[in-house]
């Protein structure tokens, strides 16, 4: 190997055995025996429940067991808080978690009230048919300030409202940014709800093993180690006792990180109650409400500027939907209030936000996890004192960046790692300038737009700005162990979810180890091969893990470079390691291969030095001190049909910063991703729920996902800021894609309605809204 | 999302599937390509105790041109009337219409039997069906009968067949001379289903006025609308632009009744009618002076 591999666009180590259908999925686990779960849900979003009779259900043939929540006893208790309330002053905070099984309420429709237990999923679902749970129907919370009002309904009667928090972080003095300022504008944002959708739904296998006394997991998640954790626990077992395992998994987004979800309880419960094999497979109807969502927000924004432009402050107040039970704590109203501030200097700073209970299914992080709405409030608002102060919406941007000089910048306020909000590293303008050439604005803005417009058409263009906080603490962990094959294994506690770890791992362990990447095998997300972890979420696995890799090889190729500086009677700085070998440099004849070293280091005779370990092997752990700070531009240019309201993205560019770049090809699919999510989300992706909390459109037929023929080719370009908090220089790049695509819709589309001052104020848009937008700017009173 | 539990037959002649419906009544389904009747039943919203596959009935199977136009088989796949040289020659409407229905794959199995047995309001085919006058063979194990498509749609989702008839043949009329034709639609997405779509035929006289017009719509209505005032209007004048507009506009706001959905409420797909209404119209006009002699 003389070619670096680190920073290659290698093709992923994994694709052909995806790509050929040979990969293990929860789903490919069969086992002898194996029964096949259904739960009845709630097709109300509120109501009591008087009485669930599932006696009829039990005698269906193939029917193995019926259980309600009175069946679990003890073990019927609510899921774990995962996170505390951040370390804020004054803050309120109300938790409440989910059920395994509801329990005289349901609060949000498709709540699990009983499981069944059958030969076949098919006789399951028929089971289900003949359970009768006897209800008292309860007016829904749906909306968000109605939610608010002193005569609401209550999704927790025992709160006495429907507040899960109440949290205001300040910075500076927004009532003096107030009164300085030349202008202040003022407005309602609206962000509605919308659900990952990822292509493969949850889905777990679980399986007691009498002989064995041991309980193997098969879960859809993202974090293997914790759901290990917490089942221990609950079912009363040892660590060792449990296994869990996340195979391969058609994609996470965020939702699969939450725990624990009723099912993931309840088929470890029913596998030790039954003494058995237990398979669920979420269908895709079940995932439009059994899985977590995102992104019900709403906010009363306002920015105080100078009439140059210069923003001297920002005050926003909101409302965050945490749907029924709100386990995950705050991470994404928090998330929303620190990316607000985006790339820029805001002096003074007043966010305040009511976390809401309602009837609607649990909300926890979705890619983006919060930061969607941050943006978009603070693009829209930029974008509005742009047109007031007849400013560029670039150059009010660039006008208002932290200059690089800045850097460490604190924004003072904490995050969702509970740390003061730090920005490490950043460069901003160099970034839009390179958006600004690759969407060619200038020639746009002056030739091509006018041209067009002439002509009937409606062209818009746009450019925001965004940063994201990655790859936060605690820890990730690796272990690298050269074999006596001379192949590497690699260990880490993360789980994959098709973010190319099998390749990525990989090229950091060669850097250090001198093999070829397919030489390298990785193995994520097996609680046998590696007991710690925290989880993929945050944009973090390349951070945390990634970085834990790099200390765990630097590691062993001291050990590799120790021994064969011994066997070789050679200096170890003359050594080298190239193409699985040691040699002495430029010295190819004397040089031994890591296979023979590994099997050295693990010899059948003799002793060991005491103090040393035997093979070539080391485990590290790496946890940043904070979050690495990535950031990007989006660009992109717009048609309008004037006629039926159908858009056209003719170009879409993206300029990311996301510190040193493993892999650039990899990197490149998260963004392709990233933006396709974003589309989806600002103008395909909605969830309909009516006044009482069901869901209208729980299903692909209407529930829109962006196809191949809606995502345009996405032109990207990198701009490289190693951040100075992890050795790699690497910062998160998973999420990128998908925050400011909201802000970029709304920005065009005012842009190719700007005649008419339409101004773009919510997510997810659609042809029908967009009608019903420039309907009402036409008919607006001019100002 | 699992069915509940049914009974398969797969008869092999049309007279064993007619006697099975008859049998079972309404009890009985006819399952063709699947592509409704499958997943309505893995939602259980369609509970049929007994399933008559007709996948196996050879005779429903066939494209031919006779008398009626163009016939089609019940069976006869989407895909083969949209590669169809043949289709394209003798009905160049459907032909036009064929691609907007779903997505490949589907139509690979979908047919043109289902599609127009099923009725759904926001379907290409009924509305295709009525503009080109087409007439539906339907048989039950006593009867046989020719229906107009004007009269083969009843309702949402309802057609005029009874429990134990089953649609057999359906003939597509041959375009007129100096006749044009046209169909459109807007989907959010291609491949969904339409907001709002319409076909129009016009026919002009060797005077160059039109002498007769069709102006069908779908997904603005329980079932296929045909606006027939728009299309009296136009007889009789020169298919300028303001004429044809008017039509549109006297369609959208006199002849359908949208309910609104999730994509698109009442007013947005009223809009769309004028918006589409009007290109069909127009290309439809300019198409019948093509077809004129000169
Ligand atoms: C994702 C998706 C998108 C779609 N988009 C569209 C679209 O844009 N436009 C559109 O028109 N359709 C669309 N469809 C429906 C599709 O085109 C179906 O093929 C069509 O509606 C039904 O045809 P089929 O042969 O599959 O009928 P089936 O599903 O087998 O049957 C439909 C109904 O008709 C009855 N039936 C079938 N054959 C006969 C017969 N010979 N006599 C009496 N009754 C009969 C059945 O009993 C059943 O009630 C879509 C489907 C899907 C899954």
């Amino acid at each position: 190997m003389t070619t670096r591999q680190f920073g290659q666009p290698l093709k992923r180590n994994e694709d052909p055995r995806l790509l050929t259908g040979r990969a293990l999925f929860t789903d490919d686990v069969q086992l002898p025996g194996m029964l096949h779960v259904a739960f009845w849900r709630s097709d109300l979003a509120h109501a009591l429940i008087r009485s669930v009779d599932v006696e009829s259900a039990r005698k269906r043939p193939g029917v193995v067991a019926v259980y309600t929540a009175e069946d679990l006893g003890d073990f019927w208790q609510p899921g774990p808080l995962l996170l505390p309330p951040p370390p804020v002053e004054k803050l309120e905070f109300y938790p409440r978690t989910q059920v395994p099984l509801a329990k005289g309420m349901v609060r949000h429709a498709g709540e699990a009230v009983a499981m069944v237990v059958a030969e076949s999923r098919y006789l399951a679902e028929d089971a289900l048919d003949e359970v009768l749970v006897d209800y008292e129907p309860l007016e829904a919370v749906v909306d968000l300030e109605a939610a608010l009002h002193d005569d609401a309904p209550l999704v927790h009667e025992d709160l006495g409202s429907n507040v899960n928090a109440r949290v205001t972080q300040t910075k500076g003095d927004w009532a003096a940014a107030e009164s300085e300022a030349d202008l202040i504008i003022r407005r309602r944002f609206h962000y509605d709800r919308g659900t990952a959708a990822a292509m493969e739904n949850r889905g777990i296998v679980s399986s007691w093993d009498e002989r064995s006394q041991r309980l193997t997991v098969w879960d859809t998640t993202q974090a293997p180690i914790a759901i290990r954790n917490g089942l221990a626990a609950m079912l009363g077992l040892s660590e060792h006792q449990v296994r869990v395992i996340a195979p391969f998994i058609g994609g996470g987004f965020g939702p699969k990180i939450m725990m624990f979800y009723p099912e993931e309880v309840l088929l470890a419960w029913g596998a030790l109650k039954l003494n058995c094999s237990l398979k669920w497979i979420e269908d895709r109807e079940e995932n439009f409400y059994a899985t977590t969502q995102e992104r019900g927000q709403m906010h009363d924004a306002a920015i105080a500027l100078k009439s140059d432009g210069t923003v001297l402050g920002v005050k926003d107040v909101f409302l965050h939907d945490a749907g029924a039970y709100a386990p995950y704590g705050l991470t994404l109203p928090i998330n929303s209030q620190c990316t607000l501030l985006g790339p820029y200097v805001v002096p003074n700073y007043h966010s305040e936000f009511t976390s809401v209970f309602t009837n609607k299914p649990i909300v926890t992080p979705y890619r983006g996890a919060g930061r969607q709405h941050g943006v978009f409030v603070m693009e829209r608002l930029l974008d509005a004192a742009a047109r007031r102060l007849s400013l560029d919406p670039a150059e009010i941007r660039r006008k208002n960046f932290i200059p690089p000089e800045e850097f460490p910048f604190s924004n003072e306020i904490i995050y969702q790692d509970f740390a003061p909000l730090v920005y490490d590293s950043g460069n901003y303008e160099p970034a839009l300038d390179r958006a600004l050439e690759l969407i060619d604005y200038e020639r746009f803005k002056r030739e091509e737009q006018p041209r067009r417009e002439a002509a009937g058409e409606r062209v818009g263009i746009a450019v925001v700005n965004y940063i994201e906080g990655t790859g936060i603490g605690p820890y990730e962990g690796a272990r690298v162990t050269v074999e006596a094959s001379g192949k590497v294994s690699v260990a880490t506690g993360v789980g994959t979810q098709g973010q190319g770890h099998y390749t990525s791992f990989a090229q950091v362990v060669a850097e250090q180890i001198g093999v070829d990447v397919s030489d390298i095998h990785v193995v994520t997300g097996d609680t046998d091969l590696f007991y710690w972890g925290a989880g993929t979420f945050a944009s973090r696995g390349a951070v945390v893990a990634g970085n834990a890799m790099h200390a765990a090889a630097t590691k062993v190729r001291g050990k590799i470079l120790k021994l064969a500086g011994e066997k070789l009677e050679a200096a170890e700085e003359d050594l080298e390691l190239i193409e699985g070998r040691v040699q002495v440099k430029g010295v190819p004849q004397t040089s031994i291969s890591l296979g023979e070293l590994a099997a050295e280091a693990n010899p059948m005779r003799g002793a060991v030095q005491p103090g040393t370990e035997p093979g070539l092997e080391a485990t590290e752990y790496f946890g940043p001190e904070r979050g690495a700070t990535a950031s990007g531009v989006h660009a992109m240019i717009l048609r309008v049909d004037p006629d039926t309201f159908l858009l056209e993205i003719e170009r879409y560019v993206v300029v990311h910063d996301c510190g040193t770049v493993i892999n650039p090809l990899i990197l490149e699919g998260q963004i392709q991703g990233g933006v396709a999510q974003g589309i989806g989300n600002a103008f395909y992706e909605q969830l309909h729920f009516d006044e009482n909390g069901a869901l209208r459109n729980a299903s692909l037929m209407d529930y829109l996902l962006p196809t191949a023929s809606d995502i345009p080719n996405i032109v990207s370009d990198h701009v490289e800021t190693p951040s100075p908090l992890n050795p790699l220089g690497v910062k998160g790049a998973g999420e990128a894609g998908a925050i400011p695509v909201g802000a970029l819709f709304a920005q065009a589309l005012d842009d190719a309605y700007r005649d008419i001052e339409l101004e773009v104020r919510e997510i997810p848009l659609s042809p029908n809204r967009l009608f019903e937008l420039v309907g009402e700017a036409l008919t607006r009173e001019p100002a | 999302m699992k069915p509940a539990a049914f009974d398969y037959h797969a008869p092999r002649t049309l007279e064993e599937a007619l006697d099975l419906l008859a049998a079972y009544g309404e009890d009985a389904k006819p399952l063709a390509g699947g592509q409704s009747l499958v997943p309505t039943m893995n939602f259980r919203l369609a509970q049929p105790e007994v399933l008559v596959d007709l996948n196996s009935i050879e005779e429903l199977f066939f494209m031919r041109e006779g008398e009626g136009g163009l016939h089609c088989g019940a069976m006869t796949r989407q895909r083969t009337v949209e590669r169809s040289a043949m289709a394209k020659q003798v009905a160049p409407l459907l032909y036009e219409a064929m691609p907007h229905i779903a997505h490949a794959q589907i139509r690979n199995r979908g047919t043109i039997g289902g599609s127009l047995a099923h009725a759904d309001p926001a379907a290409e085919l009924p509305a295709v069906a009525i503009a080109l006058d087409a007439s539906m063979y339907v048989r039950s194990v006593t009867d046989a009968r020719w229906i107009a498509a004007r009269d083969f749609y009843v309702g949402l989702f309802a057609t005029a067949m009874e429990p134990g008839e089953l649609l057999i043949e359906v003939a597509f009329p041959r375009p007129r001379p100096r006749s044009g034709w046209s169909f459109e639609e807007v989907a959010r997405q291609h491949g969904n289903y339409a907001m709002c779509g319409a076909a129009a035929v016009v026919e002009l006289s060797d005077r160059g006025v039109i002498e007769r017009a069709r102006l069908v719509f779908l997904s603005v209505g329980e079932g296929p609308v045909a606006a027939d005032q728009a299309a009296a209007m136009l007889v009789g004048e020169r298919p300028t632009a303001t004429v044809l507009r008017a039509a549109a506009e006297e369609a959208a706001t006199k002849e359908i009744d949208p309910v609104g959905d999730i994509h698109a409420g009442p007013a947005y797909r009223r809009h769309l009618a004028r918006v589409i209404g009007e290109r069909v119209l127009n290309s439809a006009a300019a198409r019948a002076f093509e077809a004129c002699p000169t």
